[in-house]
């Protein structure tokens, strides 16, 4: 009966094209929407990311990675005493105004590195030597410095320009994550950096710190935090609390949400609406299959069935459709579009749903179905 | 009522069927009782909404009756629980219908193979034999094509090659000529008189066509929900 089932499907050809485009759409939606939220999100804490070290220590009541809250100087020492943490260094981060030979002014994003370490670099470097920002007047940049701030003719290895009325010559340029905000990071010594900023009494923005080998990372955070009182994550937790600040203050949750849910709604009114009048209009032959012996358990899995092959077509025609969106807008780094296996599992289970929402209808009305309707 | 003396393959007491309740309710079968024997087609003419089609839909299983007794080919329907009498009515049942119900999608030869796919013949033996059944009824030639580039006597003789491909023991006809025209009708009632009569086989047909009642061998005439009287057919037509 399965043959039976698809050649139903396969030769009503305007139906099922209608039944394919409504689940590719949906699933082209969703995977499209999704991919994008989620590019956004690891854009949010691309600080982390670009950082790299597997323990941020923080002010108590930080909120995000990129709502700096400066802490005592005295931080640092204080998180190498607590046990099980293998090292600890300064990073200093802030928001400065660049003024470029041009005269024009471009904000950037400041980040002071221990000078010994340079612990939190980029761990790619596309032009020049990033240690040479131990020298003097030395920083180096992201390569979106490099875009915002007027492209590679204006802005290259050996650039310079001013921060704070403080020269700065670029000694290298970084390839690194697009942060949210899309600000251009200049990178420098922690020292140089404190210099180029404006006299704070705090400078000191996070302690970076790792567990020593075979301490688990979380028992290293909880215990730094107990005994400094400071704030300390895993990264991957820093970036969670950086994701949840940005869906709780910012629309984006609920925009994207939004469309999600509307694509699994369209995908969901089309293959239903579409799989019920199929089922409808070939009510008298089903009656004739449950006349001929079929039972209803046969008819509902011949229904399944249509529904699952359009669904998984469906499904594999709308991803391949947004893959190739997301190559062809991602391409350079400009549009957030990060499509992962998880994103795809859900879509997979969604569309599942859809389809057997679709049979569902259909089902019910096949299983009330009188095969006497033939003779009517 | 008859001279037969062999058992029925259909046997039908006191049959009462009404739709509808209070003061809608309709009794469209009034106190049937009907025996139709092996090797015999029957014809069932009355009046419209006299109660042909659902005495059919009755004796096919498919309408539950409210009173009375149905047994097929000594089987009491009434006391078959659901998937059992779907079971039997696929295995011993095969169904002509007036607008033909052949799937739009499937060629001839698929079409005329569903019955045994219903009943899990393999793909190819349900071909193979769709094919022989195809060539029984004259449309060997036209096996792979959709019903829609088939005439409506070609649709009606696929459906009976459908109707016959499992060997049923009991053929129900639902006016299988009314949506033809005078010779088409003919040669449907031809061919379900050569290939689909078999001493081991009970035809019904339902009919308004006078054209076509010197094919059956007795007709019951049915009025109000009864049967007022079953008489055999003369060869001339005439009962």
């Amino acid at each position: 009966m399965n043959y039976i089932a698809l050649k139903m499907l396969f030769g009503d050809r305007a139906k099922y094209l209608m039944l394919l485009c409504g689940l590719t759409f949906a699933v082209m939606l969703i995977v499209q929407q999704g991919s994008i939220f989620w590019g956004l999100m690891i854009w949010s804490q691309s600080s982390i990311s670009n950082i790299n070290v597997p323990i941020w220590v923080t002010d108590p009541g930080i909120a995000q990675v990129d709502e700096v809250k400066p802490i005592a100087g005295t931080a640092v020492d204080r998180v190498r005493s607590v046990p099980g943490v293998e090292w600890a260094v300064p990073l200093f981060k802030g928001l400065l105004r660049a003024r470029l030979s041009n005269g024009e002014y471009h904000q950037i994003t400041l980040a002071g590195l221990e000078s010994s370490s340079l612990i939190g670099r980029p761990a790619e470097v596309l032009e020049g030597r990033f240690e040479d920002i131990l020298q003097p007047d030395a920083v180096a940049l992201d390569q979106w410095a490099v875009e915002r701030m007027g492209g590679p003719d204006i802005i290259k290895v050996g650039t310079i320009f001013e921060l704070n009325d403080k020269l700065a010559r670029v000694v290298a340029i970084a390839k690194t994550q697009k942060s949210f905000t899309n600000i251009p990071v200049v990178y420098t010594t922690y020292e140089r950096a404190i210099h180029y900023m404006p006299a704070e009494r705090r400078t000191l923005s996070y302690v970076l710190a790792k567990a020593k080998d075979g301490v688990p990372v979380e028992e290293v955070t909880r215990r730094i935090h107990e005994q400094t009182g400071l704030g300390a994550f895993t990264a991957d937790e820093f970036g969670w609390k950086t994701i949840g600040w940005v869906l709780k203050n910012t629309g984006i949750g609920i925009n994207f949400g939004t469309t999600i849910l509307l694509g699994f709604i369209v995908g969901m009114a089309i293959s239903g609406q579409t799989f019920y009048l199929f089922t409808v209009e070939n009510l008298r032959q089903f009656g004739a299959l449950k006349a001929m012996g079929a039972s209803t358990f046969t008819l509902a899995r011949m229904i399944l069935l249509q529904a699952f092959t359009v669904g998984l077509t469906g499904y594999g025609v709308g991803i391949g459709l947004a893959t190739v969106f997301g190559y062809l807008t991602a391409r350079g780094g400009g549009l957030p579009f990060v499509e992962t296996w998880q994103l795809l599992l859900l879509v997979l289970v969604g569309l599942l749903a859809i389809c057997t929402f679709s049979a569902l209808i259909s089902i019910v009305k096949l299983a009330r179905l009188e095969p006497a309707i033939v003779f009517r | 009522m008859n001279d037969h003396t062999e058992p029925a393959a259909v046997r039908a007491r006191g049959i009462v069927k009404s739709f509808g309740t209070g003061d809608t309710k309709v009794t469209v079968l009034n106190g049937i009782d009907l025996d139709i024997y092996l090797g015999e087609m029957l014809l069932l003419v009355g009046e419209s909404g006299g109660g042909k089609t659902t005495l059919l839909s009755a004796i096919a299983g498919i309408l539950d009756i409210d009173e009375g007794d149905i047994d097929v080919l000594g089987v009491p329907l009434s006391e078959l629980p659901a998937g059992k009498r779907t079971t039997f009515r696929g295995q011993t049942m095969g169904f002509v219908y007036q607008q033909f119900n052949l799937l739009p999608t499937l060629t001839a030869v698929e079409n005329v193979a569903v019955p045994l796919l219903i009943q899990k013949i393999g793909r190819t033996e349900a071909l193979r034999r769709a094919r022989v059944m195809l060539d029984r009824v004259g449309l060997g030639d036209r096996a792979e094509f959709l019903p829609k580039n088939l005439s409506g006597g070609q649709q009606q003789r696929v459906a009976i090659a459908r109707a016959l491909v499992n060997e049923p023991r009991l053929l129900i006809c639902d006016e299988p000529t009314a949506a033809l025209d005078g010779p088409n009708g003919q040669k449907i009632m031809e061919i379900l008189r050569e290939v689909g009569r078999s001493p081991s086989r009970s035809v019904i047909v339902v009919t308004h066509d006078s054209r076509i009642f010197h094919f059956g061998d007795r007709m019951a005439h049915l009025t109000d929900g009864r049967i007022v009287s079953i008489e055999p057919i003369t060869r001339e037509g005439t009962a």
